[in-house]
């Protein structure tokens, strides 16, 4: 009985997603780091197409890009006073925080989706971090740990709301440029496309690129990972052999 | 001129930490300590994740500890004996020091421990120091007559304890207790604090062991290279946070500052020497005092657990 309900609601689904389909695509899959990488943009272009039956719509189309990086474990701590001196007391835990997180739009978030609409689906920044599966709800205790791990990661460049990021070449194709900033860590990046017109989103698009170490770094990743012994005694020989070359150097008799 | 951290996996400016490692090195080889004290607070400004700052930095103190060890074995100013009996010490307290680490952490009162350790150490330290020079400063003033060191009947009872042991080079007949309590607690407060525990021992061989200047930094060093290549292979097994690029950046820089900070240190007196280290010593303790005590911008920080690729 309850597949019948879940096979009916995904027809549903489809029914009213074929009206319109959502194309597209990224000019890389694979990021590579190198020993000068500072950061990177990435290009992401989307076309939408429309099917005979379906009339134009009045208003035009709007896309949101959301994109997620590595899950990290975080612990948000607040430091309180006690007595005379400043401690860390209370904290908050975030087992599955993004490390990186941006959410692109063409126009601000607010003017292009309902407050309803943006908590129900988790569109923008305020909305994904208070979702209540975000962390544990602890009666509103949570919400100044929410707001917090927010604006320390928006400061850090990794959270962005970016509301000029997306641009409509014409009404049905569109760009957005993803930027990386050079903290954020290698590893898989999801990318979650939304098309909405008039406040209702009419389908999503899924895409992802990896962000790797390449070449000289990805093989000191791996010494350091896979033979770390090797790796601390090379190291540790290192310096040392440094410290008797400054020696032999700069000795003067 | 950017170069990114295949470990830390962050780019960092080259120049800025050539520039860092020679400040600090040059700091170490004037005094004789590791600096670890200097360099990991500086990292992790940067931005560096601290696992890997306190891991890294060891690398550049074994590095510019090395130089020094082997220009004070040149001109004879290393007691080995002395030295390798402040290292075995310093072994038993170290692992001490990584289980009350471990216990404190799980209390979940880690970060004060450390804060207030620091903040004990170096005030009590540098204060100590700051008075004897003081005091040594204005005797010469006033014409009066140097106390001279090593009068018989001036020798602090403890070094008549139990097992008296002859350490030639740096002139002392004294138990090896005390010699060896004294090594367990630097050993200990290094692990937990992450540091070498030069700026411990310095002042305590000159003060406590009546050791000659000359003799303290060259043993001391010695000590700081056996701890610290440990603690060095450890941290790349067990946390896999030893960035070699970032070692061979402060490195480079390191070993140059701790040459001229070395010769400069040769040219200073005795007790300019140990008021600039009682200074240096102060300023660290009032920084952590003043972190514990001032208001601070942020009352919230992060810290990251484990990231899942």
């Amino acid at each position: 009985m309850r597949l019948a309900v879940t096979c009916l609601a995904l027809l549903a689904c489809i029914a009213t997603a074929s009206a319109e389909t959502l194309v597209t695509s990224l000019s890389n899959h694979r990021v590579l780091i190198n020993s000068n990488y500072t950061g990177t943009s990435i290009a992401l272009f989307g076309a939408i197409e429309r099917d005979a039956q379906t009339i134009s719509r009045g208003t035009g189309y709007e896309a949101v890009v959301t994109v997620r990086g590595p899950k990290q474990y975080l612990v948000v701590r607040e430091k309180e006073r006690l007595g005379p001196v400043w401690l860390n007391l209370e904290q908050q835990k975030f087992p599955n925080a993004p490390a990186y997180l941006s959410v692109l739009t063409s126009r601000p978030i607010s003017e292009i989706t309902s407050d309803q609409l943006r908590q129900r689906q988790k569109i923008g920044l305020k909305a994904i971090i208070n979702a209540p599966d975000f962390t544990n709800d602890r009666q509103g205790a949570d919400e100044p740990f929410r707001q917090a791990l927010l604006r320390l990661r928006r400061q850090d460049g990794l959270y962005i709301e970016d509301d000029r990021a997306v641009t409509f070449l014409t009404p049905a194709i569109f760009r957005a440029s993803i930027p990386l900033p050079a903290t954020a860590p290698p590893g898989n990046y999801d990318v979650e496309v939304t098309l909405l017109a008039d406040t209702v989103i009419l389908t999503r698009s899924f895409t992802h690129f990896e962000l790797v170490k390449t070449g000289f770094e990805q093989r000191v990743g791996e010494a350091a990972r896979d033979s770390a012994w090797i790796y601390g005694l090379a190291t540790a020989a290192l310096a040392l052999l440094f410290g008797w070359i400054a020696n032999v150097i700069f000795r003067r008799d | 001129m950017q170069i990114y951290l295949p470990i830390a996996e962050m780019p960092v400016s080259v120049l800025l930490i050539l520039g860092m490692g020679a400040a600090v090195g040059f700091i170490s080889g004037l005094f004789g300590i590791g600096g670890g004290f200097l360099m990991t607070p500086l990292l992790i400004f940067l931005g560096i994740p601290p696992a890997v700052a306190v891991a890294t930095q060891s690398a550049q103190i074994v590095a510019s500890s090395t130089t020094s060890v082997l220009n004070a074995l040149r001109r004879n100013a290393l007691d080995f004996k002395l030295g390798g009996v402040l290292v075995a010490g310093g072994f038993v307290g170290s692992a001490l020091g990584v289980w009350f680490f471990a216990a404190a952490r799980r209390a979940g009162q880690l970060d004060l421990v450390i804060v207030v350790s620091y903040v004990t150490l170096f005030t009590v330290v540098g204060s100590l120091m700051l008075k004897e020079s003081v005091r040594e400063f204005w005797t010469k003033r006033r014409g009066g007559v140097i106390r001279v060191k090593r009068q018989a009947g001036e020798h602090a009872p403890y070094l008549f304890w139990p097992l008296r042991t002859r350490f030639h080079r740096s002139k002392l007949y004294a138990s090896i207790i005390p010699i060896v309590g004294f090594a367990l607690f630097v050993g200990f407060v290094g692990a937990l604090l992450g540091i070498g525990g030069g700026f411990i021992m310095v002042p305590a061989l000159l003060y406590i062991f009546r050791v000659p200047t000359s003799v303290v930094v060259g043993t001391s060093q010695f000590q700081i290279v056996c701890t610290t290549l440990v603690s060095l292979i450890l941290h790349a097994v067990a946390n896999q946070a030893v960035d070699i690029v970032l070692a061979m950046l402060l490195i480079v820089g390191g070993v140059f500052g701790a040459q001229f900070g070395a010769r400069a240190g040769r040219n200073l007196r005795a007790e300019v020497f140990r008021f600039l280290l009682a200074i240096l010593l102060l300023a660290v303790g009032l920084r952590f005092a003043l972190e514990l005590i001032v208001t601070p911008n942020e009352l919230f920080s992060i810290a990251t657990q484990e990231t899942r690729t």
